[in-house]
């Protein structure tokens, strides 16, 4: 078995530690036998909708996020949007969450168009206004997500898009409505750095069985790993977040 | 009225921290002073008969500043500096406060010199306060991004500041890194810059880390020759031809020395043997940075020379302690960087390495520990012999070394007291441990081995 995963813009896209969401995947995927490919696509670069069983894309400052956003829109936009409609498993991370979605508005006004891929939208309100910082424990699928956002941009989901997660402690999207990240067929956008995966076992275990699932067109059951390390950095993070964030509460 | 009372209440602040052993004495008393009279920096600062020269930059700064200190008082200046990394506004008011008298005095103005290091982001308040005469700029890299947001925001703050400074006053910028070698685009006065020729050096292909892969000027990825460390070498834009400039003050060549280096550094007048008690690529810059600010500052070669060799360690940057029989060194990492640097010295040769990895999110360190998977831990395979990590995030850390595939279940010890007896014990006599702390973990660390090793704590070790 092999897994193929297209890497988007490792050199622009790679500020705050989201490296580790690959170093997991590849990890968890080479315990079980199965060969992990990665494959860098940077600025010019064409993506094959057929070759991948996965896409990553991280974050970014707000400079390089521009230089992405008018790549992706020349040359992986139709592709990747093809994909995606085909089932493509997609992580997307902090700044690449945001451009997955319809535009992002930055701190002065311009307007920078997205994907279109997640029926979102992002605000950056302003340069005085307060970055969203700090650690993040949300509820997922009868579990919990940890991680650390930092993010000046407040996202708005349409009704095409689902959320991803609950926040309990943390910001999340936009502060207010209370939700975490979103969800639309296979793709995962999330603002969560930390790096998520690997302290978030079940989601990187979840997105490496959707991708053999679509590859081999039935259901797959992944050979349990030793997670004590994995379960002992999630309990921890969730516990210090719970005990010492000054937090507001998600609706 | 008010200095002295902002003066006395920070000396008695300092003298009561340390009865308590509640802190170095540093950022408090400052803090109290700066309370009192908002204007105590400025006051005290304008009398600093040979004014005084700032270090800022995301890595380097406490060891420079320890250098620039011996290079001037070896040139028969008389020192001010806030020696013990607290590198906010109130470090620089606790320090002018300390050398004052009672009523807001310095004495011995006339060889007075101020030697700030100051935190990148509080460097415009500071320049504002105390108007410096040089300013000296290290690097820059991806740090603490919980609290500055971008790295861009750090170097549009730079930008601004360097623009808005007399033109009096000289900036010493590390050629090799773009993003502060292009800081002489925004200079109003005099630049001296400083860099490492010596392509010997060179260490493979840009880190993950690098953060400075684009021209400043416009935009295209740049090309190297050469990289040191991280985005750091002899850098050049194929789009615009915009390339490192020829630095003033050069490191022509990097030689081992017993338990350091020694850098040839060619200056404008002469040729500088610089015999450094630090090892590692960055300190050579380090001194370079120092040579410069020496040239900046108009002082004779032979004072640069001599003040270089009588440095050891600043705290918890490569501090040798002898604790149970076994060598112990501290050495402190904060950002992929610095401890990219710090793994690439443990695996110079083919021993198996004793360490002792902790991790800390409190707000000194950074409260995003994201930051460990940036870092390339995978360099350590097949170097380590014991490993034991600790630290508030210490499952973290365990995660990142079994994911780096360097050992599948580390021990963890949370306490930093159980982990460091622990590490000590785990290492055989006779060979060394190397304890590699974050900053608020470094200074718990340094307190308990100063203890074990009979030396006092920190603060009296200056």
């Amino acid at each position: 078995m092999k897994l193929r995963l297209a890497h988007l813009y490792p050199k622009l896209m790679n500020i705050y530690g989201d490296r580790g969401n690959i170093i997991c995947l590849r990890r968890r995927c080479e315990m079980r036998g199965i060969d992990f490919a990665v494959d860098d696509l940077e600025v010019g670069d064409r993506l094959d909708p057929a070759a991948y069983d996965m896409a990553f894309i991280g974050g970014a400052q707000d400079r390089e996020q521009r230089r992405v956003a008018d790549d992706l829109r020349e040359t992986k936009a139709g592709p990747l949007a093809e994909a995606v409609e085909a089932g493509l498993p997609v992580l997307a991370v902090c700044g690449g969450y945001q451009l997955m979605g319809r535009y992002y508005r930055e701190a002065d006004g311009a307007e920078l168009p997205g994907l279109g891929i997640l029926d979102l939208w992002t605000v950056h309100p302003g340069a005085e206004a307060k970055r969203f910082i700090g650690n993040v424990v949300a509820e997922w699928d009868g579990t919990t997500l940890v991680g650390f956002e930092n993010h000046g941009g407040r996202t708005h989901l349409g009704p095409n898009a689902t959320p991803l997660a609950k926040v309990v402690r943390g910001f999340g999207n936009n502060g207010d409505d209370g939700w975490e990240g979103a969800r639309y067929r296979n793709v995962f956008g999330t603002y969560l750095h930390g790096s998520l995966l690997p302290k978030n076992p079940l989601l990187a275990d979840h997105l490496i069985r959707l991708a053999l699932e679509r590859q081999h067109g039935e259901a797959v059951s992944l050979a349990p790993l030793d997670d004590t390390v994995e379960q002992m950095a999630h309990a921890e993070a969730v516990r210090l977040a719970t005990k010492r964030s000054i937090i507001r509460f998600g609706g | 009225m008010r200095r002295t009372a902002a003066v006395l209440a920070a000396k008695a602040a300092a003298f009561a921290s340390r009865r308590l052993r509640a802190g170095g004495g540093t950022a408090l008393p400052g803090l109290i002073a700066e309370k009192v009279d908002p204007g105590l920096v400025r006051g005290l600062s304008s009398q600093l008969g040979q004014g005084s020269i700032l270090i800022t930059g995301t890595n380097g700064k406490t060891t420079t500043a320890r250098l620039v200190r011996s290079v001037v008082a070896a040139a028969g200046l008389r020192p001010v500096a806030n020696s013990e990394g607290s590198n906010m506004m109130r470090g620089v008011a606790a320090a002018l406060a300390e050398a004052a008298t009672w009523e807001g005095r310095l004495s011995r103005r006339k060889k007075r010199i101020g030697v700030f290091e100051v935190d990148e982001a509080t460097l415009p308040l500071v320049a504002t306060a105390v108007r410096p005469r040089v300013v000296v700029f290290s690097n820059l890299f991806r740090d603490q991004l919980d609290r500055y947001g971008e790295v861009e925001t750090v170097a549009a703050l730079w930008r601004k500041t360097v623009a808005e400074l007399p033109d009096d006053v000289t900036l010493c910028l590390n050629a090799d890194d773009p993003a502060v070698a292009s800081l002489r685009d925004s200079a109003t006065g005099r630049v001296v810059l400083y860099g490492l020729d010596d392509v010997s050096q060179a260490a493979g292909p840009i880190e993950h880390a690098a953060d400075a892969r684009w021209c400043p000027r416009c935009c295209a990825e740049l090309s190297h020759t050469a990289v040191f460390y991280g985005h750091i070498g002899h850098w050049r834009c194929d789009s615009c031809g915009y390339a490192r400039p020829a630095p003033d003050v050069a490191c022509v060549r990097v030689g081992v020395n017993e338990g350091g280096v020694v850098a040839e550094i060619r200056t404008p007048s002469s040729v500088v043997q610089a015999r450094l008690a630090l090892q590692g690529v960055y300190n050579v810059y380090n001194a370079l940075a120092t040579a410069a600010a020496g040239v900046a500052l108009g002082l004779d070669d032979s004072r640069i020379e001599k003040g270089l060799a009588s440095v050891t360690a600043a705290f918890g940057r490569q501090e040798r302690l002898v604790v149970r029989g076994r060598d112990v060194q501290l050495i402190l990492a904060k950002n992929p960087a610095g401890l990219n640097q710090v793994l690439r010295g443990l695996t110079s040769d083919d021993d198996q390495k004793n360490i002792a990895l902790f991790l800390n999110d409190r707000l000194a360190d950074g409260r995003d520990i994201s930051w460990i998977w940036d870092a390339d831990f995978e360099r350590l395979t097949g170097h380590v012999g014991t490993l034991t990590v600790s630290g508030i995030r210490a499952w973290d850390m365990a995660l990142r070394v079994k994911y780096a595939g360097i050992a599948e279940s580390p021990r963890v010890i949370e306490s930093t007291a159980g982990a460091l007896a622990e590490a000590i014990e785990r290492t055989p006599e006779g060979e060394t441990l190397y304890v590699i702390p974050t900053y608020t973990a470094m200074l718990e660390a340094r307190n308990i081995l100063g203890k074990w090793a009979g030396r006092g704590a920190f603060w009296e070790n200056q």
